[in-house]
């Protein structure tokens, strides 16, 4: 039997700790394959980040420094200015980047730092228990909004897509979605573009994944992928905001 | 012997860690140490190095993280408010066990405090800082020639332990000008098969502070302590006027400097008195010291604060029939000779006459 199908190098072949119907467990993979198919997988360091996604150095077969909460992208400079020959990406969720780290990735975007930022919105805090984030949706309920996002009380879902393309110093930043079939193959086709940026010394790149978290959204992975098409994909547009 | 130079104790820093091979620094501005990232920036270029002047001091102990994690020597350097704000990375490089050096050119607080010098840092520098069972080794230059040297020999010793080092001077040590001798760094190699450059040819390694199976974050503090344990050897102190000392005074840093005016006063005078300055403030020298109560049973400490150094010395050797002594002074003002001699003066007629 000839074998078609298997874990790309760049994943250590143990079993993901996500809940059922989360995303990570996909974003992984494509980064992963992305590694693979640009050779990067003996020349890459991650760094990974506080949340559910801290996990990334027990699944990624290559080097990874643990960054504090929300640091990632002031860490990945350190890395990156001193190794400017490394594959550098951080990984980060909602919380992490758009809440706690606001600073390190609008400053590390404008000085343009060559790394690639994967950044994976769930609208929710995932890993202490499902928290308002920056980006839960208006009348969205967690257990800090109990009775719903209430933008009078919260402000609004932060868009960090956008609001990083506007930055001069930012290269490439785009939004994408694994819901289904044609977002994922568009995702992986972005994901590339994101990479190629770094590789070819172009500057900084920025994937946003929407991302579902069926635990804290209390709902089934099949309810989760209803909600990102009808929900969130008509706040967060996807595509590639800059640098296409 | 190398010509004397005259440069500002912040310039003796930044030259110091340029010699020793520092190529990446971190900062943000915060007085009264802007020369140390003003000359960074000015000559890391030269040397092929990089300065990024951060957004913040979170950021800047970030960058060192990150930094310090691929093997490159990198410092950063800011004042007491700042400090504050790189504790989490500081305890983030003790946990993960990456090197670093830390320069606190402390300024006085709390809260925004003022530009004067203080003492007022000895308990965040000595006992971790930030969250977290954790030592950093601590140097306590009182000169410009120290300040030199010490951040010298500050990367050494984060290499050799993979532990942050941090430099605690002050507003006096950072802005006085004195003459400086430069001297070459002798190169030390230390072990690298740790450092982060890619999984090439090897397996992937991993720098984190999470440990969450059972009882391996019981494992890991207990590296870390015999880590810290072993620091002793690195212990370092200066004694002057020993010979027949009654009165032992000890102090650190700037009030050293000032008292060791003050004590050559005395000795005019004929009081028998000795100093004793902790050059590393953790390591603290308590052997040391508990060796000299053997024949000597007056102390004395006198800081630029209301006392956190003095409890050092108490441990050391605040037991038997021993007498410790203190003067402490807030920031706002720095004590003359003439003041300090005073204070020593009062205390060796008390216990001595």
């Amino acid at each position: 039997m000839k074998q078609i199908f298997d874990k790309p190098e760049a994943l250590i072949d143990i079993p993901f700790h996500f809940c059922p119907g989360c995303h990570h467990g996909i974003i992984h993979r494509l980064v992963a394959e992305c590694i693979d198919k640009y050779g990067l997988r003996e020349e890459t360091i991650g760094v990974s980040s506080v949340g559910c996604s801290v996990f990334l150095y027990d699944y990624f077969n290559v080097d990874v420094v643990e960054a504090p909460h929300g640091r990632a992208p002031a860490v990945a400079t350190g890395v990156k200015r001193a190794r400017p020959d490394n594959f550098v990406f951080t990984y980060q969720g909602d919380g992490d980047l758009a809440a706690i780290g606001t600073a390190e990735i609008i400053h590390a975007a404008n000085r343009g730092e060559h790394i690639t930022v994967i950044f994976v919105n769930n609208t929710v805090f995932g890993m202490t228990g499902g928290q308002m984030a920056p980006t839960t949706m208006e009348g969205q309920e967690t257990t800090t909004t109990p009775f719903g996002r209430n933008m009078d009380m919260n402000g609004f879902p932060i868009k960090m897509t956008e609001l990083l393309a506007e930055l001069p110093g930012s290269c490439f930043t785009a939004r994408v979605a694994v819901d289904n079939i044609k977002n994922l193959m568009k995702a992986k086709k972005i994901l590339n573009r994101a990479f190629e940026v770094q590789i070819n010394g172009e500057g900084f790149s920025f994937v946003e994944f929407l991302s579902a978290c069926p635990t804290n959204w209390k709902m089934s992975p099949k309810q989760a992928l209803v909600r990102i098409e009808e929900e969130m994909i008509p706040y967060f547009p996807l595509g590639i905001v800059k640098g296409g | 012997m190398p010509k004397a130079i005259f440069v500002k104790g912040n310039e003796a820093i930044a030259m110091g860690a340029i010699e020793a091979g520092c190529r990446f620094y971190f900062g943000y501005p915060i007085t009264p140490q802007n020369e140390i990232p003003e000359y960074m920036a000015r000559h890391l270029p030269d040397e092929g190095g990089t300065f990024i002047q951060a957004e913040s001091e979170i950021a800047s102990i970030n960058m060192l993280l990150g930094a310090g994690a691929t093997g490159a020597r990198a410092m950063t350097s800011s004042s007491s408010p700042g400090i504050s704000l790189k504790q989490e990375g500081i305890s983030y490089m003790c946990g993960s066990q990456i090197p670093g050096v830390i320069v606190n050119m402390s300024r006085s607080g709390p809260g925004l405090g003022g530009i004067s010098p203080s003492q007022g840092d000895y308990f965040q520098s000595t006992r971790g800082g930030g969250h977290g069972d954790y030592r950093t080794i601590v140097l306590a230059p009182h000169s410009v020639q120290e300040n030199y040297d010490l951040t010298m020999k500050a990367f050494d010793l984060a290499d050799k332990y993979r532990n942050p080092v941090l430099i605690l001077g002050d507003a006096i040590l950072g802005q006085m000008k004195e003459p400086l001798k430069k001297r070459n760094y002798r190169k030390k190699e230390f072990p690298r098969d740790w450092i982060l450059t890619g999984a090439k040819g090897r397996e992937k390694r991993l720098l984190k502070s999470l440990y969450l199976s059972e009882g391996e974050l019981t494992d890991h503090n207990w590296l870390l302590f015999k880590k810290y344990r072993a620091m002793k050897r690195e212990i370092m102190y200066e004694t002057e006027f020993m010979e027949g000392a009654k009165l032992i005074v000890v102090a650190f840093g700037s009030v050293a400097r000032i008292l060791k005016s003050a004590v050559q006063m005395a000795r005019d005078q004929g009081m028998k008195i000795g100093l004793f300055r902790p050059i590393t403030l953790f390591p603290f020298p308590y052997a040391a010291l508990e060796k000299i109560s053997q024949t000597v049973k007056n102390f004395m400490a006198l800081e630029l604060n209301t006392g956190q150094m003095v409890e050092d010395l108490k441990l050391a050797v605040g037991h038997k029939m021993n007498h410790v002594d203190f003067y402490g002074r807030p920031p706002g003002s720095i004590p003359s000779p003439d003041e300090l001699f005073y204070e020593i003066k009062k205390v060796y007629n008390k216990r001595i006459k």
